[in-house]
């Protein structure tokens, strides 16, 4: 479909490998700057009675502070960053997309893939270097009989494994299929449109679905970068602290 | 059978775990609303749980569907 496509912009090939600027790169440069300089003039005065902007960025602050202490633990501040640049790069990117003509970026597996690998192996490095070889007791949960501990284990590892499949398969599904849904729905209305005479009545429906579907996109979307973030800090909590 | 009738009957296949993602959502949505109301005080905590929830489930729901717009349409 003629919306997900890559179109290269400005072509860069450095070495045989292709780096150039497409259309997705100059989505996600869109949103960040959106971000940084939206949350930049949110930040500059610091009103005592504060100004629409900074209830925003406040609140956003305050929801992704409150989804790290209930998640990881109180004395996980040093993920916040993490957890805060991931949370907003997704909305943005989930967001974005709702704009006709633009492009999604998370509705593609390259991208999504990419932000689960880095929380995977972010997960794997800080458990390593704060826990050293300790960190795999990971796998072996306390309180299972010895003769079921192989296939526990064997389960365990296979789970941690699949982790960042599931984390960007997820996102990436739920763009797609949203996004297509849309459209499925938009053709049935110039399905009606094409058929003469009065028959374009019956394209109302379908219009009006599409609208309440617009909206539901956009809870789909920040839903999407929600559990986005709060499976990565369940993630997160397994680096924090090891119980035996 | 033709490869063309085979490939549309998996993509009906493709689309039968909608029927557990259905009897889970409606779990999640018939115990969710249970919840609150045995105790609206705690809709706050709960709102959050149940989106939490609900975007897991249903995210296999897209799965299957993604599966099966590959088997009919690529």
């Amino acid at each position: 479909m003629h919306q997900f496509q890559i179109a290269t912009l400005i072509p860069i090939e450095i070495g045989g490998v292709d780096l150039s600027f497409t259309n997705s790169s100059l989505w996600m440069l869109i949103g960040a700057i959106i971000s940084i300089v939206g949350l930049t003039i949110a930040s500059e005065r610091k009103a005592m009675i504060p100004g629409r902007l900074q209830v925003g960025a406040e609140s956003l602050y305050h929801f992704i502070e409150d989804l790290i202490s209930d998640n990881v633990g109180g004395s996980a501040k040093q993920y916040f960053p993490l957890v805060f640049t991931l949370f907003v790069i997704v909305l943005i990117g989930n967001f974005l997309g709702m704009i006709p003509y633009s492009f999604t970026y998370t509705s593609h597996l390259a991208v999504t893939a990419g932000l689960a690998l880095l929380v995977f192996f972010t997960v794997l490095i800080i458990g390593i270097a704060r826990h050293g070889f300790h960190f795999f007791s990971l796998f072996v949960p306390p309180g299972v009989p010895m003769w079921l501990l192989w296939l526990v284990v064997l389960i365990e590892i296979v789970s941690f494994i699949s982790r960042p499949i599931t984390l960007s398969v997820r996102l990436f599904a739920n763009m797609v299929a949203g996004h297509v849904l849309m459209k499925v729905i938009a053709g049935f209305a110039i399905m009606f449109a094409s058929m003469g005479g009065i028959a374009w009545i019956g394209a109302i429906l379908p219009v009006a679905l599409n609208v309440v579907m617009v909206g539901f996109e956009f809870f789909i979307g920040f839903i999407q970068a929600y559990v986005f973030a709060v499976l990565t800090c369940i993630y997160l909590r397994d680096t924090m602290e090891i119980e035996h | 059978m033709e490869t063309e009738a085979v490939r549309l009957l998996a993509g009906a296949i493709a689309l039968l775990p909608l029927a557990g993602i259905g009897i889970g959502l409606g779990n999640i949505f018939a115990s969710y609303n249970e919840a609150i109301g045995r105790n609206p005080g705690a809709a706050d905590l709960l709102n959050k749980k149940f989106m939490f929830t609900f975007a897991v489930t249903e995210a296999l729901g897209i799965f299957a569907l993604l599966i099966a717009f590959y088997l009919v349409f690529a």
